[in-house]
Formats: C-alpha cells, sequence, structure tokens
C-alpha cells in the first residue's frame, strides 16, 4: 500500500466536514431538547402512568449504546421500507439517545428546586403549570446550564458514531482520506484535535458556568 | 390534668381551658371567617393535631403560641390547605378546606400565608415578586400591578427598595417583601408562620411594626409566634395550643395568670 501525502485539499475536506459535525450536534441536541423537556414534566407529573412511562424509556434508551440505536434506525428500519437518509437516521437516534440524558439532568434540576417554592406558588393560586413555567423552571434553568452545556459536549464527540452508517462528518472524512493516503497516526490526530478544537471552549464554559453558581450560592 | 371548663368562657372570650379534643375557642356574636371543628392530622404515626377546634372573627388578631411540636404550625398549614386533614373540618371565608374539591384557586385568593423562611423568588426582583400572582392569577395589566406593588412596599416601608433582588436584602427586608406580596392580593385573612424566628431584634422589630399596622387596619390574621410581648400587647385572643390540641384560649392578660400547669410551665420556660 503506497503513502500518499496530506494536502491543502485534505484540510479543506475536514474543515468541511466539521459542517456536519455540527449540523448533527444541533439536529440531536434541538430534538433531544425537545424530546427531553416533554420527559422530564412527564418525569415530575402527578400522574404515575406517565411518571412510569418516562422512567421506562429513560431507563431502557441508558441502557442501550448509541451505536445500537444508529444501526435499528438505519438499518432496521430499511428493512420495513423506511430507507432513511444517514443524516435523518443519525439525527433521529440521536434524538431519541439525547432525550433520555436532557431529560434525566433537567429533571434532577427542577428537582433540586427548594419544596418551599413551590409552596410559596401554591399559596399565592398559581397552578402547577404556571409555578413550573414562572417560578421553578426559570430557576433550574440556571442549575442546569453547566451539565447541560457537558452534555453538549458529549453530544459532539458521540456524531462520530453516525460514521458507520456512512454519514459524512468529521470522523467519516477522516476515514475516507486515510483511506486515500495511509497516514492514519497523522489524519487522526489532525481529526483529534478538531474535535478539541470544537469541544475545549464548552468544557471551559460549562466549568466556568459551574464555578459562577458555586459562588453565587454560597 | 386540666378539664374542659366550658362554663369559664365568658361572652367576650374571656380566658378558657381546654383538653385534648378541646372545645372551640368560639367567636361570640359575628360569624366566623375561619372555623376549625375537631381537626386530625397525623404524618405517619405521629399525630400532631387531636381534635383541634377555634373559630376566628373578621378583623381579629389571634396568636397561636405553644411548644415546638404542638401542632401550631400544622394546624395553619391545614387552614391554608398546604396540609390535608385526616378528620373533622376547617372552613374559610364560606370554602370547606376540607372537601376534596375545594377549588384551591378560590381558597388562596383569600387566605395570604408568610413563612418563616421568606420564600421570595431569588431569580426575580422585589417588585416583580410582587408582580407575579397580580399578572398570572388576578390577571391585571403590567401597569396596574406595578401600581399595585409600588402600593404594598409602600405600605411595608419598601418602596425604595423595587428594583431590588432578594439577595440584597436583609432577612428582615425580605419577610416585609414577603408579606407585601401577600397583602398585594388583597387576601381576607393572613396567616403568619413563626415570621420572625430567624430575625434577630432588632429586624424583629421592624416586622412587628408591619404587623401591627396591618392588626390596627382590620385585618383577620392568624400568627404562630414565640413573640410574647407582641402576642400579649397586639392581639386580640391568643391560643395555647399543647400537645396537639387547644389547650387555654383568652384575652393577652391570660400569659400574665395562666389557668393552667401546661401554660405556665412553658412560659416560664420561654421567657
Amino acid at each position: 500500500m503506497s503513502i500518499g501525502h496530506f494536502t491543502f485539499t485534505h484540510l479543506m475536506y475536514l474543515v468541511q466536514s466539521i459542517g456536519w459535525t455540527l449540523v448533527l450536534s444541533a439536529i440531536a441536541f434541538a430534538l433531544g431538547a425537545i424530546g427531553g423537556f416533554g420527559l422530564m414534566l412527564a418525569r415530575i407529573s402527578p400522574r404515575p402512568w406517565l411518571r412510569w412511562f418516562a422512567l421506562v424509556y429513560i431507563e431502557c434508551i441508558q441502557g442501550i449504546p448509541l451505536l445500537i440505536l444508529l444501526f435499528i434506525v438505519y438499518f432496521g428500519l430499511s428493512v420495513y421500507g423506511l430507507a432513511l437518509p444517514s443524516l435523518i437516521a443519525a439525527g433521529i437516534a440521536m434524538m431519541i439517545y439525547v432525550s433520555a440524558y436532557l431529560g434525566d439532568i433537567w429533571r434532577g434540576c427542577v428537582e433540586a428546586m427548594p419544596k418551599p417554592q413551590w409552596e410559596a406558588s401554591e399559596c399565592l393560586a398559581f397552578t402547577r403549570w404556571q409555578t413550573l413555567r414562572l417560578v421553578i423552571i426559570p430557576q433550574a434553568v440556571r442549575l442546569s446550564l453547566p451539565p447541560t452545556v457537558g452534555f453538549l459536549v458529549q453530544i459532539i464527540k458521540m456524531t462520530s458514531l453516525a460514521s458507520v452508517i456512512g454519514f459524512v462528518e468529521l470522523t467519516r472524512a477522516g476515514q475516507i482520506i486515510n483511506n486515500t493516503i495511509f497516514q492514519p497516526f497523522l489524519v487522526f490526530l489532525l481529526v483529534g484535535a478538531f474535535y478539541f478544537a470544537l469541544c475545549y471552549p464548552l468544557s471551559r464554559w460549562s466549568e466556568a458556568m459551574e464555578k459562577k453558581l458555586n459562588v453565587a450560592n454560597r | 390534668m386540666s378539664p374542659i371548663v366550658e362554663s369559664l368562657r365568658t361572652p367576650y372570650m374571656d380566658a378558657s381551658v381546654g383538653t385534648a379534643g378541646g372545645g372551640a375557642a368560639r367567636v361570640p356574636g359575628a360569624s366566623p371567617i375561619v372555623r376549625l371543628d375537631q381537626v386530625y392530622k397525623s404524618f405517619g404515626a405521629n399525630q400532631v393535631l387531636k381534635g383541634v377546634s377555634f373559630e376566628v372573627a373578621k378583623g381579629e388578631m389571634i396568636a397561636i403560641i405553644g411548644a415546638s411540636g404542638s401542632g401550631k404550625s400544622t394546624a395553619l398549614r391545614c387552614i391554608d390547605r398546604l396540609e390535608v386533614i385526616d378528620r373533622g373540618s376547617i372552613e374559610v371565608c364560606g370554602i370547606r378546606v376540607d372537601d376534596p374539591a375545594v377549588d384551591l384557586k378560590r381558597l388562596r385568593l383569600e387566605v395570604g400565608i408568610v413563612f418563616q423562611s421568606y420564600n421570595l423568588f431569588p431569580h426575580l426582583t422585589v417588585q416583580e415578586n410582587i408582580m407575579l400572582a397580580l399578572r398570572h392569577v388576578k390577571k391585571l395589566s403590567r401597569g396596574e400591578a406595578a401600581e399595585v406593588a409600588i402600593r404594598v412596599l409602600d405600605q411595608v416601608g419598601l418602596k425604595q427598595k423595587a428594583d431590588a433582588y432578594p439577595e440584597q436584602l436583609s432577612g428582615g427586608q425580605q419577610q416585609r417583601v414577603a408579606i407585601a406580596r401577600s397583602l398585594a392580593m388583597s387576601p381576607k385573612v393572613m396567616l403568619f408562620d413563626e415570621v420572625t424566628s430567624a430575625l434577630d431584634p432588632q429586624l424583629t422589630g421592624e416586622v412587628l411594626r408591619v404587623m401591627e399596622d396591618l392588626a390596627a387596619g382590620g385585618m383577620t390574621m392568624l400568627l404562630v409566634t414565640h413573640e410574647m410581648a407582641f402576642a400579649k400587647r397586639v392581639a386580640d385572643r391568643i391560643i395555647y395550643m399543647h400537645q396537639g390540641t387547644v389547650w387555654e384560649t383568652g384575652p393577652g392578660e391570660m400569659l400574665d395568670a395562666p389557668r393552667t400547669p401546661e401554660l405556665h410551665a412553658f412560659l416560664n420556660n420561654g421567657l
């Protein structure tokens, strides 16, 4: 096998693929956030069947690797005639996965709100939904920002798994380049550096928010 | 143990004495705005209220005193249905609080409650804290709600703190904002649950002055307190609770001459 040279064209190909990594991350996060918000509401619902449904969903999804979800959505559904483009399939699989985690993170933040805040709202004749919307969630959002941003970092890294269903994001682009020039050390080191450049600022931001929150709550 | 002595009760609610399951401390003449009748409440195996009965007339200020665990705060919380009673009945402004189908919104528009721990919303300014329920429950416009908020803040002497956040205020100021927030909803009855317990004497004074003004203005008030001097000076009637029952009731002077050894011991230990 001959070893080629890593050129500017290869570099630009990697840079372009970062865009698709970000697109998939954004889809996974946006749809996962909608699903996660619904699951959070279900988990704290006064209706036991709804709490039970959300709990079972979260437990099941958290117990399945994302890779398997990708296979189910991409290969599994195609057997039944529903052949989805790899971006859509990856988006759906990641949405299912992300919603289970965000739902759980946000439930924890809402439940961490002091009980007297619920009581004070109750005494002012707020409905349960008004209490959540006007009093609890605005405070819980602040609490949830560091773990949510922390999880966003995980989402960006998890998009690399979409390469196995042929979606050309950063990892898959690296594989394609490596297949042509066979310089795995250089190519994947560069791919890793790009992931680091995407994730490190978010990690630092998450840490900074956590510190700020701890100081504010001291 | 003191026997129940119904006959000791004069038409003007002079000192009366109760026992477990005690007799109602009744309002003479006027129909009561709050009425508890044989109220029982347990938390697991711990029976906290054992047949509590008393009545509060419109414009009356009642101070509930008693040792920790005597059921004072629980009784107050049951009136606002923050706790659901096991047995008996509670009526507030004609609303049956013990009815499982009670209209909670209607009840809570009639009853304001202030807690020991203020329970202000920390993400909102003082004015926003007051405006929130006015806008979303009473459906006032932003302008109307702001007007009411400023008026009640003025009433508690904190108009100049309208834009401050709760964390920027002292404990006494936070408690006065909590009172203003309840007052803004124009309740018919105000409940105060040990509102000065977490405050130092100076801050306690400023909160008590606000409450005294409210009482002078004719607000119906039920106040759980350890401030004996305040209770004696301001309350129309004092209810002494002991072991989950109304043990002794009467005007402020009953604190000078307690009829039961339990109240005597409580006052001697507390003062």
